[in-house]
């Protein structure tokens, strides 16, 4: 593997994640990876693209674009092979701080319950247990899940698993959430209202949010901008605001206004040729 | 009882199919189940000690090399009143199960500091992968040999034939169940600020426990053939030498007497195994450890 993960040693001793929202710049970022056969591949390949403090920015784009390697750098748990990721005006160097991941799998611990899984976050910031314990009881009521601290994650729901996995995220209050499809394996109904939660969550805290899925409906409902990502290698093709006022409410109910079809309409033209060509490639692969 | 349902015309259903009939009749089920699982369970060995018994009994199998079941109790016996010729069969037994613990205790806490570590390290990894490969192929048993050579007849080659069994059994099980590990929870972790030490504490280690328990089962009985075989090969007391020297008597029923006594020892230790598995991986969903019922 190309230079990677070794950035952990050097990693100088981490301040207390600031809770005002930061900047991510990315600019000419570029990834290349040695596949096992010895060739090169480009997985990305300059991506510029700006996300205000604050801001909910989604990506969406055809599988294998490269969406989940430009989280990868933005978390600085992969260096990039050219080009740079600035977080609040720093240069990403070793594992940004202050970023809380969220993805398609629950990524919760099977052996801690569901209170052990929220708390790993201010158990790794130093705080004391108690401090850990009330503060993560705190998440488990404003997420809907008291009473629930004693059980094991096998034992709860999709649903129920994800908001474990959202208190254990926002926990910390992150300046910046990254989330890698997290809602992609739940069912439509359930999915619905993890969007409606997580709006919910997002506009009490503010991070900012890069958010990466393959639903459009999805990405338009709850983003402020949605970036259209060409595959092979990923670059960024087009980027669309979305102007639907906040707070948006209910997930479900915004579908149906006037201004979301056509900025969907709008947005699916763009990404419908991506999705095309992604696909015929991998048909005339197979 | 509603009248006005029993007046109807037709009745399709004469069998009053009620949720609590149904229950009635499942429990039942499970209860004719049961009951027809422990005659089974009893009669297969009275088929196949019965069997041994009567054969040996008619002549059929010859006594003299095959040993007879009811003699084998008399051997039994015979170990725990009259003792053995090296002292009482409390003494010896102890002697072989201290080895087995000692050697058991050596090889797992090796078993798991090497496998964490060289799971962890892709470098240190690769450079003692095919060393630790071309060790594993060797016939470990021989070792003993060696080991009774160079450490006497005491305790302590017997442990180490007994570490060096159980060591490979923990390492493979600790190895692979730090490659196994969830890299989103890493990934995790590490955005989250932990350093090193604290990935192999909140992750690694708990994630590669359940790989290890489920290693201990297998490892304590190699750590009894261990002590068992350094015994056999030379030694001045344990399970071992009554053995050998039961061998040498052309003594089968006692030899049997000392595997029955075996048998029971690491009956015992799998159901400390079992206990200690339980309440370390209490989290564990229960559909997943039905497979271990057999």
């Amino acid at each position: 593997m190309a230079g990677k993960q070794q950035n952990s040693a050097t990693a100088a001793p981490r301040p207390s994640p600031s809770t005002t929202p930061a900047r991510i710049e990315l600019t000419g970022l570029t990834k290349r990876y040695i596949t096992p056969t010895g060739e090169a591949f480009t997985a990305i390949q300059d991506v510029t693209f700006t996300v205000e403090p604050g801001q909910f920015c989604a990506i969406v784009g055809p599988t294998g674009c490269g969406k989940s390697t430009t989280l990868g750098q933005v978390s600085g748990l992969e260096r990039a092979s050219g080009g740079s990721v600035k977080v609040g005006g720093q240069l990403v160097n070793g594992v940004t701080t202050g970023v809380s991941f969220m993805f398609q799998a629950d990524a919760l611990f099977p052996w801690k319950t569901v209170l052990g899984n929220v708390m790993i976050g201010p158990t790794l910031n130093g705080s004391s247990k108690a401090e850990a314990v009330s503060l993560a009881q705190d998440w488990l009521r404003r997420v809907g899940l008291a009473g629930f601290e004693d059980r094991y994650p096998h034992q709860l729901s999709g649903g129920m698993r994800k908001r474990v996995a959202m208190a254990a995220a926002l926990i910390n209050e992150p300046k910046i959430l990254l989330m890698d499809e997290p809602f992609g394996a739940l069912d439509v109904q359930t999915k619905a209202i993890m969007q409606t939660e997580l709006l919910g969550l997002w506009e009490q805290l503010r991070p900012s949010v890069l958010f990466i899925t393959h639903d459009l409906d999805e990405a338009v409902a709850l983003a402020d901008r949605v970036l259209i990502m060409t595959s092979s290698p990923g670059t960024i093709k087009e980027s669309f605001d979305i102007d639907l006022p906040r707070p948006r409410g209910e997930v479900q109910e915004i579908r149906h206004e006037k201004r979301f079809l056509e900025l969907q309409n709008q947005i699916w033209a763009s990404l419908k040729d991506e999705v095309e060509r992604a696909y015929a490639r991998t048909v005339s692969a197979a | 009882m509603m009248g006005t349902l029993e007046a109807g015309p037709v009745q399709l259903a004469p069998v009053a199919q009620t949720e609590t009939d149904i229950g009635a009749a499942a429990h039942a089920a499970r209860r004719r189940r049961a009951t027809w699982l422990w005659i089974a369970r009893i009669v297969l060995p009275v088929i196949v000690i019965g069997g041994w018994q009567l054969s040996t009994a008619t002549g059929v199998v010859d006594k003299f090399f095959f040993g007879q079941p009811t003699a084998v109790w008399t051997a039994l016996v015979e170990l725990f009143t009259k003792g053995t010729a090296f002292g009482s069969i409390w003494s010896n037994l102890w002697v072989t199960i201290k080895e087995a613990i000692l050697g058991f205790g050596l090889g797992t806490v090796a078993g798991v500091v090497l496998g964490l570590l060289l799971g962890q390290n892709r470098f240190l990894s690769e450079v003692c992968s095919p060393y630790i490969k071309a060790l594993n192929s060797v016939p470990r048993i021989i070792l003993g040999s060696i080991f009774v050579v160079a450490f006497g007849l005491g305790t302590f080659p017997k442990v180490l034939l007994a570490a060096v069994l159980v060591f490979f059994i923990v390492f493979f099980n600790a190895f692979q169940g730090v490659r196994e590990v969830d890299q989103n929870l890493i990934a995790n972790v590490r955005v989250l600020g932990a350093s090193p030490l604290q990935v192999a504490r909140h992750v690694t280690v708990p994630s590669a426990l359940s790989w290890i328990i489920a290693s201990l089962h297998t490892a304590f009985g190699f750590a009894i053939i261990g002590a068992l075989v350094g015994e056999v090969l030379g030694s001045q007391a344990g399970i071992g030498l009554i053995i050998t020297q039961a061998q040498g008597h052309f003594d089968p029923n006692t030899v049997f007497a000392c595997m029955v006594l075996m048998a029971v020892v690491t009956l015992a230790a799998e159901y400390l195994l079992t206990m200690l598995e339980k309440r370390v991986l209490s989290w564990r969903p229960p559909n997943k450890s039905e497979a271990q019922a057999i």
